[in-house]
């Protein structure tokens, strides 16, 4: 096998690499070009507790702030997913304090009014549009605030399905709002009310509930192993699109 | 380096070779191979097969088998405390239940065993990252569950069974095909938003290995989506949450009962005792072992803790001979590499092309059989496409899909994907990707039963941690549903222990009986385990570090 070879050669071509300089948290290193700033900041010395998580893009746990040198504006990422670039001042956000609000999903229900009464602080939404801005996934995050606000559960849902919940959007908020417990409570009132209810779901635990496949079962566990294997082999496959 | 649209110059002109194949490849449809075949690139190119990657392991209960040895290291290792300097005396935490780690195992036998009678403050999760940080999180194709009119439970059952090379345990693959539309409907009331047709029906695709399209998904944000979900309702039902403090060390009782963990707050360095009726390890896989150097797809925290805490207090492990690698990891660019490209990308028509842009294998043989194939193709055929860093991996079509199913359908059902990729300068939608496998899941585990027990009385075990439901090979979908079964399985059986169960004197002398144990078999080591979290750190940071604190 090569993984080893692969290792070798990966570690040959790394010390032929320009590098850059950060700042973490203030602190200058020298960093081989083209790390992402989880491995820029680990290569400085740095041992994660916080601030690192799944290192792929779906946890939100890299949550990360930085500036660029001679540019007054504060720009956000995740820390797995972006490249490190010369002058950058980063930091990471170890914990967002936020506001939850706990719920009986069953006791609730998708009306006009049920994303207000849990988080009114929605309607302090300025439409300032930081959080969209502050978004390392590119959501319209305002545009969910502001369909939770109308009611428009689907769409604040749809909008927000491909959120990781890091943080950024509620630590810049001027208006204060949670968007990413808030939108959570709108993709699981759609979800479960809204979304059309699978029907042969619902028949297919009903059959196995019912024990309609017991007797093939417990002949295929208690099978011989010859005789498993040439059922295996002879299986159909489902075709076509 | 200079890049076009994400690509160095030498790459485009591969990628030209790639495009003049795509037409007379769309239809092209190869064989699966006989199950002959596949045990010939497996024995040659797997790298499970090779019999220089393990060793066998020289104490305790699996004495005497072969372990990969970056397992094998942290078996044989001392224990990270001296037992006699934990004051057993002082419980901090005093539960029915503790849940020693926090991914979808973990939070959905805290969601059952609750929901079964364990009340919410007789429960404590403690965690080494945050609530629901963990592979679950990251899973993205999808949860396999047979629910559809032309399928069954029992055509699950043998999919199962001959991915796994028909060593899993039969019991429990019965209760994870059984189960699995009551898992989906569970999801379903708790507002999962899987994707759907207008009508209700489940879109289901294949994965690899799979006779029946019973791959359910919502987009390839699959395990976040269900992950939110679960870890909100957790949340809604105040089940008391540590975060940042893993255990180290599982505490038994005079009875030879497990019986709660010592964990360790890293942030202040401070051990908790916690003492408990039930513990369960939802600790989850070693990916993060980067078994034979391999890069991973897995989570930081992916370090194989609780193995290493339940194999000393005298569990039983199993197929740990048996590690999954991923046929699809990143290979380019750098900054990603090892990271997952969804099975779903094949599900949906990617094809695997070689240097000459043709079609090596079927895309979708069980992983084993495709990832060996692609190491094949790679190193014994030569057909594969060398980085600039000196990594050779083989093509992803991925163009194909939106030509197959539509334009938009990458960005539509591959988000998570297509935004990967953007983000490096690459549109996936009319460029290929690179791939090579990648180290993915942990086939073995600690033995359990169909109820999540062990052999230990006191402990069980969900999710990847546990061994026996997939045998030597998982196919595709089959994990995030093994978290959600057998994690609801273990809650309910807790439910019921906790009602009888009592606990005796508290005690860690087992951690001493094994260091014994290690001297007896003549093992000589000043490694220490469980790991917590691997270390990324530069040499040249590590070759100057002082420790002034102590």
């Amino acid at each position: 096998m090569s993984s080893k070879t692969q290792e070798s050669k990966m570690d040959k071509s790394e010390k032929k690499i320009r590098t850059i300089r950060v700042y973490v948290m203030g602190k200058s290193y020298d960093i081989p070009e083209g790390f992402t700033i989880m491995k820029a900041i680990e290569h400085a010395g740095y041992r994660y507790i916080r601030g690192a998580g799944c290192r792929a893009g779906f946890c939100g746990a890299c949550a990360t702030v930085y500036r660029k040198r001679d540019d007054y504006k504060l720009y956000t990422a995740l820390a797995c997913q972006t490249t490190a670039e010369e002058g950058m001042y980063l930091v990471q956000l170890p914990f967002v304090p936020a506001n939850k609000k706990f719920y009986d999903l069953n006791l609730i229900k998708p009306t006009g009014t049920v994303m207000t009464s849990h988080y009114p602080e929605i309607a302090r939404c300025v439409s300032c549009n930081t959080c969209a801005k502050a978004c390392p996934q590119d959501l319209e995050v305002m545009d969910i605030i502001q369909a939770s606000l109308r009611g428009d559960i689907e769409k604040a849902a749809q909008l927000s399905f491909d959120c990781l919940q890091c943080g950024l959007c509620t630590i810049r908020c001027p208006a204060e709002i949670a968007h990413y417990h808030v939108a959570q409570l709108d993709r699981r009132l759609y979800g479960k009310y809204i979304l059309p209810r699978s029907k042969h779901l619902a028949e297919t635990v009903k059959e196995v509930e019912s024990g309609k496949y017991e007797k093939e079962m417990k002949k295929l566990t208690t099978m011989k192993l010859e005789e498993l294997k040439t059922l295996y082999k002879n299986r159909d496959i489902e075709t076509g699109d | 380096m200079e890049l076009i649209n994400g690509y160095p110059e030498y790459m485009r002109d591969m990628i030209h070779t790639v495009e003049k194949t795509r037409q007379d490849r769309i239809k092209k449809a190869l064989k699966m191979m006989t199950l002959d075949e596949r045990e010939a690139v497996l024995t040659h190119h797997h790298p499970d097969y090779n019999p220089a990657t393990k060793r066998t392991v020289k104490a305790g209960v699996n004495k005497g088998d072969k372990m990969p040895h970056e397992v094998a290291d942290l078996l044989e290792a001392r224990s990270l405390i001296s037992p006699d300097e934990i004051d057993l005396s002082k419980i901090d935490y005093d539960v029915d239940l503790l849940i020693i780690g926090g991914g979808g195992a973990g939070i959905v036998a805290a969601l059952w065993a609750n929901q079964e009678g364990v009340p919410a403050d007789n429960i404590l999760i403690a965690t080494k990252l945050r609530l629901g940080d963990s592979n679950s999180m990251m899973a993205q194709g999808g949860i396999q569950a047979a629910d559809k009119p032309n399928d069954s439970i029992t055509r699950h059952y043998l999919d199962v069974m001959g991915g796994g090379h028909f060593e899993n345990k039969p019991d429990l693959v019965e209760a994870l095909v059984s189960d699995a539309p009551l898992i989906i409907k569970w999801h379903e009331d708790l507002g999962v938003m899987y994707d759907k047709e207008k009508d209700g029906t489940m879109v289901t695709i294949h994965g690899g290995g799979t006779s029946r399209k019973r791959m359910h998904s919502a987009k390839d944000y699959t395990g976040m989506e269900i992950i939110r979900v679960l870890r909100d309702e957790m949340r809604n039902k105040k089940i008391p949450i540590l975060e940042f403090a893993p255990a180290v060390e599982l505490i038994k009782d005079d009875k030879g009962q497990v019986a709660g963990a010592v964990l360790f707050n890293m942030e202040t360095d401070q051990y908790y005792v916690v003492r408990a009726k039930a513990t369960i390890i939802t600790t989850g896989g070693f990916g993060r072992l980067h078994i034979q150097n391999f890069p991973t797809t897995n989570h930081y925290g992916a370090t194989a803790d609780g193995l290493v805490m339940a194999y000393r207090a005298g569990a039983n492990l199993r197929d740990m001979d048996s590690v999954q690698y991923h046929p699809t990891g990143a290979i380019f660019p750098e900054q990603i590499v090892g990271l997952l490209i969804t099975e779903k990308v094949r599900g949906l028509g990617a094809q695997p092309l070689n240097i000459d842009g043709e079609l090596f294998v079927n895309p979708l043989e069980p992983r084993d059989v495709e990832s060996a194939a692609f190491i094949r193709e790679c190193y014994e055929r030569n057909k594969g496409v060398e980085t600039h860093t000196g990594l050779k991996g083989v093509w992803l079509d991925t163009p194909l899909i939106d030509i197959i199913h539509g334009k938009g359908t990458i960005e539509k059902k591959l988000s998570a994907m297509y935004r990967m990729y953007a983000r490096f300068g690459i549109d996936m939608t009319k460029d290929p990707i690179l791939v090579y496998p990648t180290l993915h899941y942990q086939n073995g585990g600690i033995e359990i039963n169909a109820d999540g027990t062990t052999k230990l009385p006191g402990l069980f075990v969900a999710g990847e941690a546990s061994g026996g439901v997939h045998g030597k090979n998982r196919l595709m979908g089959n994990s995030v549903l093994d978290y959600n079964v057998f994690g609801r399985r273990a809650g309910i059986a807790v439910a019921k222990h906790v009602k009888k169960a009592s606990v005796g004197k508290l005690t860690l002398e087992h951690v001493k009986d094994y260091e014994k144990t290690l001297d007896n078999e003549g093992v000589k080591t000043d490694r220490e385990s469980p790991m917590i979290i691997p270390d990324y750190r530069e040499k040249s940071v590590l070759s100057r570090m002082i420790d002034v604190w102590r």
